[in-house]
Parts: C-alpha cells; structure tokens; sequence
C-alpha cells in the first residue's frame, strides 16, 4: 500500500538546491533496490536475521534502537491498561453476577456502553484534560468489550444447574467461584483476554499520539504519517507478532485448563 | 421492538432529519465566518457558539451530523457487499477457496482495526479538497471493514452449502450460479443485515478517531471528526461545555445504533 500511495518513490532531500545532478542520482540509485518489492523483503529479511532492523527515513535512526527505546513505554501502558480493564471488568460482573440487582445490573451496562460509544481518540484527549495517566485511557476503552463477555459469561455460568445445587447445599461462595464457576469460564475469558491485547495495542496509538508520550504507538503514527517504509515493516510486523503471541498464548492456556477439566 | 428500541429510532429519525434540514436551519452554511464573534459563547445568533475561526457551531454539527449519517451507512453497505462476495462466495465453494479468502481475511484481522485504518489512511493523500478527503475517508472504512463480516459470512455459507436443501438442489442439476444466487444469498440476508448494523456505528467512531487524529475530513468541512478536534484545545471541563454537544450528540446517536442493533442480532439468531 505504500507503494502505491501518491508520492512514494520522492524524496524531500532531491529539492535541496546545493545537490548536484550526481547526488541526484545517487539519492535515486541508493532507493533502488526498494523498487522490487521481492528484493526489498528478501534484503530485509536477511538484514532482520543479522540483527539489522534497517534505518528510519524520517528519523534517521536504526529503526532497532527506536523500537527498544520505546518499548518499555508502551509495554508499561500497555500492561497497567489491560491490567486495569480486566480488573475492573471482572469485579463489575461478578458483582453483576453475585447480586443479580436489575438496578446494579442495568447501571453497569449503562456504564460500560457509553464507553463504548466514545471514540478512543476522545477519550485520549479526556485523560490529557483531566491529567490522569494514558493507561487509564487504555483501560476504559478495552473495559467495555472485557466487560460485556465477563458478564455474559459469569451470568450464565451462575445460572448453571450445579452452581445452583451447591449455593442450595451451602456452599461458600469463593469456592463456588472457584471451584465451579472459574473452570467453566476460564477458556472463554482466556479467549478474550487474548483478543483485548490487540484491543489495547490499537488504542495505544491515539492515546500515546494525543497524550504525548513516545512510545511505540505514537512511532506508529509519525512513521505512518511521514510514509517511512522500514519503519512501518517493522512495526507492522511487530503488532502482528504481538497479536498473535497474545492470542496463541490465550489458546495454548485455554486447552490447557480444559486438559485438566477433562 | 421494545420501548427503548422505539426510542432510538426516534432519536435517530429526530437527529437524521435535523441534518437533512442543515440548509434551512443553518442557511448561511458550514463555512461562514463572524469574524467579530470568534470562539464566541453561545447566544441567540450562534446557538452553540462560533469556534475559533468564527463559524458558527451550530451549523456545523448540523452539516457535519449529515455527513457522518449519511456515509457510515454507504461504508457499511461497501462493506456488507465485499464480505457478503468474498465471504459468501468463499464459504459457498468450500475448499482452496475458502481457505484463501479466510487467509487474506486473518492477514487482515491480524492487525489491530485502528492501527490498519490510520496507517491506510495516512498513505492516502492528505492535501486534497474536503469532497474528495470525505469520500477518501468513508471509501477506506467500507474497503477495509470487511473482513469480520466476511468470516461469519464465509461461516455460514458454509452450514448452507452441506445443507439437505442445497445438496438437493445440487443433485437435481441446478447450475452452481443459480444455486447459489436463488438459495444462498437469500438465507445469508438475515446476517448480512446485522452485519450492515454492526458496521455503521464502528465506522462512525472510526471516522471520529481519524478526524480528532487529523486524517479525516479536510476543512472546512465538517464531521464529528473534526468538530471533537476542538476538544484538543480545552483547558477544563467546566470552561467551555457547549464544546461537548458534539460528543454528546455522537454518544446518543451511536448508543441508539447499539440499541437498534440487539434487535437485528435477535432477528439474525
């Protein structure tokens, strides 16, 4: 898509009066190799393999030093937002679930669907408004999705035959949780879990763009923005890497703890 | 329907005609500027104010309420339409097919839907008038939105084609293309509807994130996008609330879409 975008192959420093017809042509033969989108990733690859993430076009700097400068960033961000999210959604629906209030209930789907109709990006300018920290921003945009399906799932695995049969015998109720409810939903909310990583690595990007923090997610965006090839590759690549290390991870966990039901 | 589904339909008929009456309730139009009266307070002359450059507010939530409304729903339909061919059709020819179609959709799915969307957008050029940035915008939410869509789709057509009545078909020597034109595509209806409902409200917070990202709809036209970029600029909550409607207005109509919504997943179920 890069390639084709208007203004791929131009270059700002061609326009720079003190270049002669030489540096011209060397600006062009130094970007040719790119031109072969086979060539280009074939050479990436093997650069990739040796370490060598290639060098950003509008930062100037290897692309590898740019991406560990600001990972930790975005994987602190990142991990107190899902944190946060998960925390607050699982304590809202099995409060949801254990009370079984029409008032709670409705009050907290009231809650969490506002959220959901609030753009991302809006409420990245909300946290930088009220001065509160970018994960906060992250977590209220993925609490809403981990909200609905914690919900849902605990609701229904509170309405099971033998969940109601050991409450009747007695039982006390973190044990029923768990004990009964816990390995019925488990997979499930792991399946989520799995899916909300990509949910947060997606708000990471308006949030760190308009709360000004440099991480991955606001490189994201200038890289998109200056059209910079070997730094959107990478960073492609490593949200692809992400997603699916989160979901086959969510997968792997999940078959095991229903290997251990069985 | 239920009340509250009665009540976002009104809302959204109340909201959708207001837009469509911009031109009479805001004559003077989106672009004009009272540059004696900018970043004004609301008064009798600007319902909600002028913003910084001296148009009017009101005006431009009106035009820009219209232009959300309008083409969310065509991106939705754009989308609704490549899922319903490439995943029906997929779906409906099993094999190679399927898992082609399925691979170009998980390729896509991989990708977190914002980052996919600004990055394509950003490819897109920027410095172009607001009619060709709005059909930019909405073009690129219906060609990329596809894909979830397309794997319930290509799902479903799948049940259908090892179904008794398409096997039946088959066998008493109906033509694949009329097989599956006259009786897949109808029952794959009630999915795509809800698919169509699913979309609008999803295109309409991301053509919101991309305007407050600076990529969607280029002045001085307005969009929700754009009318939330005015947030950016606030100091405090309490200082200038009018600047809110907007926001208030994109809440109430995507929370009526939601609402809507349910009832299109009861009818699919």
């Amino acid at each position: 898509m890069v390639r084709l975008a208007p203004g791929f192959d131009a270059d700002e420093q061609e326009l720079d009066p003190h270049l002669n017809a030489a540096s011209v042509n060397a600006l062009h033969e130094a970007r040719r190799q790119d031109h072969n989108i086979f060539r280009f990733y074939l050479s990436y690859m093997n650069r990739a393999a040796h370490g060598d993430l290639g060098t950003s076009l509008s930062l100037g700097q290897p692309v590898r030093t740019l991406l560990l400068d600001r990972a930790p960033l975005t994987l602190r961000l990142l991990t107190t937002g899902l944190a946060l999210a998960w925390v607050l959604s699982l304590a809202l629906a099995l409060s949801a679930a254990w009370l079984r209030l029409s008032i709670f209930d409705t009050l907290t789907t009231v809650v969490s669907g506002t959220f959901l109709c609030i753009p991302a990006a809006v409420l990245a300018l909300l946290s930088v408004l009220w001065n509160v920290p970018g994960s906060l921003a992250i977590a209220l945009i993925v609490f809403p999705h981990t909200y609905r399906y914690a919900r849902n799932l605990l609701v229904k695995a509170y309405s099971q035959p033998h969940v109601i049969t050991a409450r009747a015998k007695g039982l006390a109720e973190p044990r029923i949780l768990f004990w009964h409810v816990v390995p019925v939903v488990a997979p499930q909310l792991l399946a989520v879990a799995g899916v909300s990583v990509s949910m947060a690595v997606g708000a990471a990007i308006p949030v760190e763009a308009l709360c000004g923090l440099a991480g991955i997610g606001q490189l994201a965006w200038r890289a998109a923005l200056a059209r910079d090839l070997p730094l959107l590759v990478n960073i492609t690549i490593l949200v692809t890497l992400v997603t699916l290390l989160a979901n086959s991870g969510a997968d792997v966990i999940g078959h095991m703890v229903r290997g251990q039901e069985s | 329907m239920n009340p509250w589904q009665k009540l976002a339909c009104a809302v959204l008929a109340l909201v959708l005609a207001a837009s469509l009456a911009a031109n009479w309730l805001a004559p003077a139009g989106y672009a004009k500027q009272y540059r004696e009266a900018t970043d004004a307070p609301p008064s009798r002359a600007h319902w909600l104010g002028t913003d910084d450059v001296g148009r009017d507010r009101f005006a431009r939530v009106l035009y820009g309420t219209r232009i959300s409304l309008l083409l969310a729903p065509a991106a939705a339909l754009l989308s609704t339409l490549m899922a319903a061919l490439i995943g029906g059709l997929a779906g409906y020819l099993g094999g190679i097919w399927a898992r082609i179609a399925m691979a170009v959709t998980d390729l896509f799915l991989s990708l977190p839907w914002l980052f996919l969307l600004i990055t394509a957008r950003a490819l897109m050029p920027l410095n172009v008038s607001p009619l060709v940035s709005v059909l930019v915008t909405f073009m690129l939410l219906g060609l990329l939105g596809w894909t979830t869509a397309a794997r319930v789709l290509c799902t479903t057509a799948g049940v259908l084609r090892s179904s008794d009545f398409v096997r039946q078909a088959r066998a008493a020597g109906l033509p694949g293309q009329r097989l599956f034109w006259v009786h897949v595509m109808p029952n794959l209806r009630p999915v795509l509807y809800a698919q169509f409902w699913i979309s609008i409200p999803v295109f309409i917070l991301s053509e919101a994130n991309l305007g407050i990202l600076g990529l969607g709809v280029a002045e001085p036209m307005p969009s929700w996008g754009s009318l939330l970029k005015e947030l950016e600029g606030l100091v405090s909550v309490g200082e200038e609330p009018w600047k809110f409607v907007p926001l208030i207005l994109l809440v109430v109509v995507v929370t009526s879409f939601q609402l809507l919504l349910s009832r299109q997943e009861e009818v699919a179920a």
